[in-house]
């Protein structure tokens, strides 16, 4: 017990050195699965703290969850990618202003043997159309994020209530759920960046292959926010804007433009 | 079974070559539980000392809400801190939300039951006469309490460790209130999580390794204070 001591206090403070961003200049950012789940604000975050000083910690959480933490007060900075929401979150006075950060698709995604026959078909709504007609296993995130919303408006378009046994709810983030639809050979809608960094990862383990896609529902907008300071006086207003102004620049927006996975890009830049 | 075998293979790598993003890991998991689990033996030993020792109205009643507060789910422990430190909570001007601190509080939440109903047990178990004995040699009754809290200190040392082996495997409530960021509040249990969820079951297997290193240190240390102490009940040291 007398040698635990010395030992357990030698360890506390090693433990309290070295954090990363743990200075007192750092920013929380609020942010989808994808963006952080495809590894790429593990390419972008490093170049922004040696070029600024300026530690930032992702709470990683689905669109719905990062905008709720945001209104109250628990993030400098939202990247998200839910427009309509994004915009009545700044009409609300949340948000300083929105700005088009980046974008890609979203894509359909399935068991290659695709026993519901969606492959190539050229509307998202047709293809939701077959998976439920034929009751195939359908994996949703049903996490409120951005994916998740999506998902749910194609479902409407398709005219269709998705429920029953095939219908699987899963409530967990975008890697989460590629890797169970995987396990179930399940179909699901995911972003074309979670895709490929999955894929990468993964190879055949993941099972599951791009069946529908360039259906221009499939749009992916992704937005960068400041969280206002006049509602939330606690907001590191300096920084957040460092942050938002860097990730607009020119020279970030190329820097994300060459994040690739298979020679392709995860996020187009579309700062203007 | 391929994927399991590298894991494994590729899990020892990872801690035979003290990688520093997995040591921090580790330290900022040992840091939280130890601190928290410090807290709670600060103020559940007396606490339950006192409850071992004094007779009144209420005591039923608190003892039965320490035993149900035992089995208290980490997830609504995360909840309630979460809603309290959050900025538009009560407690929101502190700051707390998301760091290392709201961790340690959250856990202090869950293992200060085990401490303090197990310290209760333990001080209730000790030989009664330890407390007459002192009092008749004439202790006061605050220096006969202390003879007998020290007679019960492997079960109060145990009680610590069943706080603490609760506590560094927990999940829910460090990932609601820390909110899993890199290198500032990570720890074992939610870097598993998120790395299996991302597909890097190496890192994942890995970490539960070391964590599955920690219980069996902790459990080898409880046999050894239990071991210490029916050695001791037969006449030993």
């Amino acid at each position: 017990m007398k040698r635990l001591v010395p030992a357990v206090a030698v360890l506390l403070f090693l433990s309290s050195s070295a954090y990363v961003g743990a200075g007192p200049r750092f920013i929380t950012v609020a942010s989808t699965t994808s963006t952080y789940n495809s590894g790429l604000f593990g390419y972008l975050h490093p170049v922004f703290t040696r070029e600024t000083g300026i530690g930032v910690r992702v709470v990683a959480k689905g669109t719905g969850a990062s905008l709720r933490l945001a209104k109250e007060c628990n993030a400098d900075v939202l990247v998200v990618h839910a427009k309509a929401r994004e915009e009545a979150f700044v009409a609300g006075g949340y948000g300083v202003k929105r700005f088009d950060l980046m974008y890609n698709d979203f894509v359909i995604v399935g068991p290659p043997n695709d026993p519901a026959g969606v492959k190539g078909l050229k509307s998202a709504s047709d293809a939701f159309k077959k998976i439920a007609a034929l009751q195939a296993t359908f994996a949703s995130r049903e996490d409120n994020s951005g994916t998740n919303i999506k998902e749910l408006a194609i479902w409407k378009r398709a005219g269709i209530k998705p429920r029953g046994g095939w219908y699987k709810s899963l409530g967990q983030s975008m890697g989460a759920t590629l890797r169970v639809a995987g396990e179930m050979s399940s179909y699901t809608l995911t972003d074309r960046g979670t895709w490929l960094a999955f894929k990468e990862k993964m190879g055949k383990r993941l099972r599951l292959a791009i069946l529908t896609e360039g259906d221009p529902v499939l749009f992916n907008q992704y937005g960068i926010i400041e969280v206002n300071p006049e509602k939330c006086p606690h907001v590191k207003r300096d920084l957040a804007q460092t942050y938002v102004e860097w990730m607009l620049s020119k020279k970030t927006q190329r820097l994300i433009g060459t994040y690739r996975k298979f020679g392709e890009v995860l996020f187009h830049p579309s700062a203007r | 079974m391929e994927t399991i075998v590298q894991g494994l293979k590729q899990g020892l790598l990872l801690i035979l070559s003290a990688d520093p993003g997995l040591f921090f890991i580790v330290a900022l998991s040992l840091k939280v539980s130890l601190s928290a689990v410090a807290i709670a033996a600060f103020l559940g030993i007396p606490f339950g000392a006192f409850l071992a020792f004094s007779r009144f109205p209420a005591r039923g009643l608190l003892v039965t809400i320490l035993d149900t507060l035992m089995g208290l789910p980490p997830v609504v422990v995360g909840l309630v801190v979460y809603l309290v430190l959050s900025r538009s909570g009560p407690l929101g001007d502190l700051g707390l939300l998301f760091t290392d601190r709201a961790m340690i509080i959250a856990q202090t939440v869950l293992s200060f039951p085990i401490v303090c109903a197990l310290s209760l047990a333990a001080v209730q178990g000790a030989d009664p006469r330890a407390f007459r004995e002192a009092l008749s040699l004439g202790a006061t009754r605050y220096q006969a309490v202390w003879v007998v809290v020290r007679e019960a200190r492997l079960g109060i040392a145990g009680a610590v460790l069943a706080g603490l082996g609760r506590v560094v495997a927990e999940v829910g409530a460090v990932m609601m209130v820390g909110g899993n960021i890199a290198g500032a509040t990570r720890v074992m249990t939610t870097a598993i999580v998120l790395e299996t969820s991302m597909g890097n079951f190496e890192q994942a297997i890995g970490l539960g390794m070391v964590l599955i290193f920690i219980a069996l240190g902790l459990n080898l240390a409880l046999s050894m204070i239990k071991g210490g102490r029916a050695h001791r009940a037969e006449g030993g040291v």
